[in-house]
């Protein structure tokens, strides 16, 4: 397997051709290639230019919206946006990480309305809203369940 | 009929279809419209375990449709966080409990990953092996209650009948039927039996034969054939927008397979063909597992024919569980026995994604680790959860009969669907 490569700008020289970082190249906030895979880290103000910019550069099919809560250091919540490109056959991960006293962000439900059921399904376990979402309840869990079960702070077992 | 009075006294969560059924109908209510609210599920037997739907319905056609899930939710991404690496493939298995192997896998190369394992071939040839028998068991159950949902009761034993053998033969290389937990980090738990191959081989010389079977009591049959011809259609477009995958991805004319376009477990050194239709309705997708089912019976012969000698795990003692032999005769194993057991193994820190092509289309394992035994965050995609999204477009402005057609074509497993 490739070495990891960790430094943004190492990121961009190796893959010049790379029409995913192509179109990221105004967003990108920190890039990393590890382990085989190109994570891109964007602000959460640019989410949606980004997922259209690479939806514009061919990755054409969003795979998953997931999130993980990083709890206690900050910014705790780091949302995974994986998308695929049918053509070129590559998927890129977009990374927005969120603090934990203001973990809301834009839903990309306009540029994929798959994002509809992951979206509902990181509010309901992970507490992050998501601005502009056509119907974001629980969706696991009960209407009126309290907490968000995935959060780190959140016991296996014992709370509840 | 009368347009039910005051839906909110019925149930909770129908209210919101009512005001989504608003939103659709742009203003207007739709109980002034005539139209119903109805509810399917969860415990109907044509939703293939607790599916709730809520219909709003203008005569007997489909105005909305939304789908109520959760019904099975367990907390297995949860839990998955409060075990060893080694101890989450049990879970696994019960994730899409119909190909349990296909997780196993999707699971194991997500870690293998993360270690930057060396799987020796014959390990990967199993896992394409069973991969395959386990789509052959995942399809043989979709198409005995899809077929059964639609009224042709037959079929259903008949599927069984086989999925049996295949019940057997998992039963053989791993002690259990169902939850096998047979693909391990590393490479597979056990060597196969002898003339555990050549079972195999009986069986897929005979299944054509059956398959052929199947399709005599079905291709051209009337009933079926009105059931199933141009119902639940649904766009190229709105496919890739809605995130499906798998054989409904293929049966609308988008040719993508991850076993041949991001091939992993050595599938590259495999030939089969990836059936694709244009036809994108119930029919095509019934036309597309079946030669999917001929396709798999080729893979595992290929399999059968070219399995190479060797070992069935990787060589890291200090991540697979040693022989039983070794562990009594020699210290140095019994100490990694111990410590594997006591304390796991520590991964080095990272994030992958793994992807397999399961029976029912993509499944993802997507794993965090941040560098101690157990996995920060483990998180399956399957295809069931986002196929479901794509329910309404499907069924819309056709008759709520065609409902059942459309579930039984996407082949979801709610296990898969609520973790």
């Amino acid at each position: 397997m490739e070495p990891a490569i960790l430094d943004t700008q190492a990121v961009f020289d190796k893959f010049p051709e790379e029409p995913g970082l192509k179109a990221l190249a105004e967003f990108v906030v920190a890039a990393k290639y590890d382990r085989e895979e190109l994570t891109i880290t964007v602000a959460r103000e640019n989410v949606i230019a980004a997922c259209e910019a690479v939806k514009q550069a061919g990755y054409n099919f969003l795979e998953d919206v997931t999130a993980v809560d990083w709890y206690p250091s900050e910014p705790r919540f780091q949302i995974s946006y994986s998308i695929l490109s049918f053509s070129l056959k590559r998927r890129i991960r977009l990374v927005v990480r969120l603090a934990g006293e203001d973990a809301a962000l834009d839903s990309i439900t306009s540029v994929w309305p798959s994002a509809n059921f992951y979206e509902r399904e990181v509010f309901d376990l992970f507490g992050v809203h998501f601005g502009g979402h056509p119907n974001l309840r629980r969706i696991m869990m009960p209407e009126d369940w309290k907490g968000h079960p995935l959060r780190k702070d959140y016991p296996v077992e014992g709370y509840r | 009929m009368s347009p039910v009075a005051a839906p909110d006294q019925i149930n909770p969560g129908i209210e919101d279809v009512v005001a989504d059924a608003k939103l659709h109908h742009h203003g207007n209510d739709p109980i002034a419209d005539q139209t119903m609210v109805i509810n399917m599920g969860p415990q109907h037997p044509s939703t293939h375990g607790v599916l709730r739907l809520v219909l709003e319905i203008d005569g007997e056609t489909v105005v909305s449709l939304a789908p109520d899930i959760g019904y099975l939710h367990t907390g297995i991404e949860k839990t998955c966080e409060a075990k060893f690496y080694q101890q989450v493939v049990p879970l696994t298995d019960r994730i899409d409990y119909l190909s349990p192997m296909t997780n196993n896998t999707a699971y194991a190369l997500a870690v293998e990953k993360l270690l930057d394992l060396e799987i020796p071939e014959k390990a990967q040839w199993l896992r394409v092996l069973f991969n395959e028998l386990m789509r052959l068991n995942s399809h043989l159950v979709w198409l005995g209650t899809h077929a059964m949902d639609i009224g042709a009761l037959t079929v259903f034993l008949y599927c069984f009948r086989e999925r049996e053998q295949l019940l057997r033969i998992f039963e053989a290389v791993s002690g259990q039927r169902m939850m096998t937990s047979y693909i391990r980090i590393g490479g597979v738990s056990l060597e196969p039996p002898i003339g555990l191959y050549d079972q195999i081989r009986a069986f897929l010389l005979d299944f054509p034969s059956k398959i052929d079977e199947y399709e005599g009591l079905l291709q051209n049959n009337p009933i079926w054939i009105k059931r199933l011809k141009g119902v639940g259609y649904i766009s190229p477009k709105d496919a890739i927008a809605l995130g499906v995958t798998g054989p409904p991805l293929r049966a609308a004319g988008i040719d993508f397979d991850v076993r041949r376009d991001m091939p992993y477990s050595s599938y590259e050194k495999f030939q089969f063909k990836v059936p694709v239709s244009n036809d994108s309705d119930v029919w095509a997708r019934y036309v597309l597992r079946m030669q999917e089912m001929r396709e798999s019976v080729k893979i595992c012969l290929q399999a059968l024919d070219g399995m190479p000698e060797g070992r069935i795990v990787a060589d890291a003692p200090k991540i697979i569980l040693p022989d039983r032999e070794q562990m009594k005769t020699q210290m140095e194993s019994l100490i990694h026995h111990f410590k594997i057991v006591t304390e796991g193994f520590a991964v080095p820190a990272g994030e992958v994604t793994s992807s397999v092509e399961a029976a029912h289309g993509m499944m993802n394992y997507y794993v965090v680790s941040d560098g101690t035994a157990k996995p920060y965050r483990v998180h399956m995609r399957n295809a069931d959860y986002s196929n479901l999204q794509a329910l309404e477009t499907m069924c819309k402005g056709r008759l709520l009969a065609d409902v059942v057609a459309v579930i039984g074509s996407i082949d979801i497993v709610l296990g898969a669907i609520d973790r």
